[in-house]
């Protein structure tokens, strides 16, 4: 799959420190699980952190401290997880025939056929995802042709595209495509006319619809 | 601050095998004694008091313990697998959440064999640690103040009173230049 939109360094690095909330979270991890470059970027941050650890300098271990440690593992057993295999076969890695990336799979289930989606309006349907925290990750369900309403963000807002595309003013999103905007986009996705669009989108503030109309359906988005 | 990569650098592949397959204590403490102040005082430096730092301390060396066959030295090295259990544990203890992993990248028939590779990963490491060693202070500083959690860039204009456009471009500078540093050692 070749993808021409991917996460920024800025964002992966929330990602890798471990300060992205969960609702992003599940945006990053769905768009590394399809794209080596981010997962290669990713690979390095986390590399990033290993050393900034290693450099850490801290009071030596006393013996006071060490044995109270030993005392605790004393009697814990191994994780029965086996080891990793170290030779598999290729990891499919298609958004094809409803597949969806497997972190995303965590909280929806493996098929989309099977969410429980619900009409918000303009025959858009949403899914909120359990995550926890402030942020809200949700699928998007936008019928070939359909605009989203016009909508700024009050923070950040990260798409993911899982099926189908859509476009913007300057710019087209494909599956596997991450979409970035910032507080100070203010944009209206429509979906291609082929096929309707799926994605998936973590927003860290409430979505801004502009009119009477589109606040109906904010109303309607919980957000 | 560190001490230089080269100056104790045990065979860190060997020490956990030999946790895994001997559950071998005097593997574990050295493991324990290199590694122990270096996370309770990221930890600290993360916003933890010494009580939690060291109660997350201990949860990271259990875990440690538990799952040493799952560390594989041709992948990261172990300060960059104990930076990770660290960081999911922080997650799961202060924020509740959990942390969405990618799914797992299965390796294909390999290309040289596992020594060769676990020396490699050895390599780069030691490279990106001098590299970070060798970063300017002001850069390295805010690199580290993003690993030391929760602080959002906006947190961190706060903090050292910068402006965050900045944090920003200073932080993209640093990434550059590591990324530069690593390129110009490719094998």
């Amino acid at each position: 799959m070749t993808l021409t939109h991917h996460i920024s360094d800025e964002i992966l690095l929330s990602y890798a420190a471990g300060a992205l909330p969960e609702a992003f979270g599940v945006v990053v991890a769905s768009h590394i699980s399809l794209c080596d470059d981010c997962r290669a970027r990713m690979t390095g941050f986390d590399a990033l952190g290993g050393a900034i650890l290693e450099r850490e300098t801290g009071q030596p271990v006393t013996d006071t401290q060490l044995g109270e440690m030993l005392t605790l593992i004393a009697h814990l057993p191994q994780d029965s997880a086996a080891a990793r295999p170290s030779t598999r076969s290729a990891t499919p890695k298609k958004l094809s025939q409803g597949q969806l990336p497997a972190p995303l799979c965590d909280y929806v289930g493996e098929r989309l056929d099977s969410l429980p989606w619900r009409a918000v309006g303009g025959g858009v349907r949403q899914y909120v995802l359990p995550t926890k925290g402030t942020a809200r990750a949700r699928m998007l369900y936008i019928p070939a042709g359909t605009k989203i309403p016009d909508h700024g963000h009050g923070g950040m807002e990260l798409t993911l595209v899982l099926q189908g595309s859509y476009h913007d003013a300057d710019d087209s999103f494909g599956p596997g495509d991450i979409d970035i905007a910032g507080a100070d986009t203010q944009h209206t996705p429509v979906a291609a006319e082929n096929m309707p669009c799926i994605c998936l989108t973590a927003t860290d503030a409430p979505l801004r619809f502009r009119g009477l109309l589109p606040r109906v359906v904010q109303s309607f988005l919980r957000i | 601050m560190g001490k230089a990569p080269d100056s104790d650098d045990p065979d860190w592949g060997s020490v956990m095998h030999r946790i895994a397959e001997a559950r071998d204590i005097d593997s574990f403490s050295a493991v324990f004694r290199h590694f122990a102040p270096r996370l309770t005082s990221f930890l600290m430096r993360s916003g933890a008091t010494r009580a939690e730092a060291e109660e997350v301390t201990q949860d990271v060396m259990t875990v440690l313990w538990q799952k040493a066959h799952l560390f594989d030295p041709r992948r990261a090295s172990l300060s960059t697998w104990i930076f990770a259990i660290a960081r999911n544990r922080r997650i799961d203890r202060l924020r509740k959440e959990r942390r969405p992993e990618p799914q797992e990248v299965l390796w294909g028939p390999e290309q040289a064999d596992d020594h060769t590779e676990a020396m490699i990963m050895k390599q780069d490491t030691a490279h990106l640690t001098r590299a970070l060693t060798e970063l300017p202070e002001k850069q390295r500083k805010l690199i580290e103040r993003a690993f030391f959690g929760d602080l959002s860039h906006s947190d961190i204009a706060r903090e050292t009173g910068l402006p965050l456009g900045t944090i920003k471009s200073r932080i993209r500078l640093a990434l550059e230049r590591l990324r530069h540093s690593m390129s110009q050692t490719t094998r």
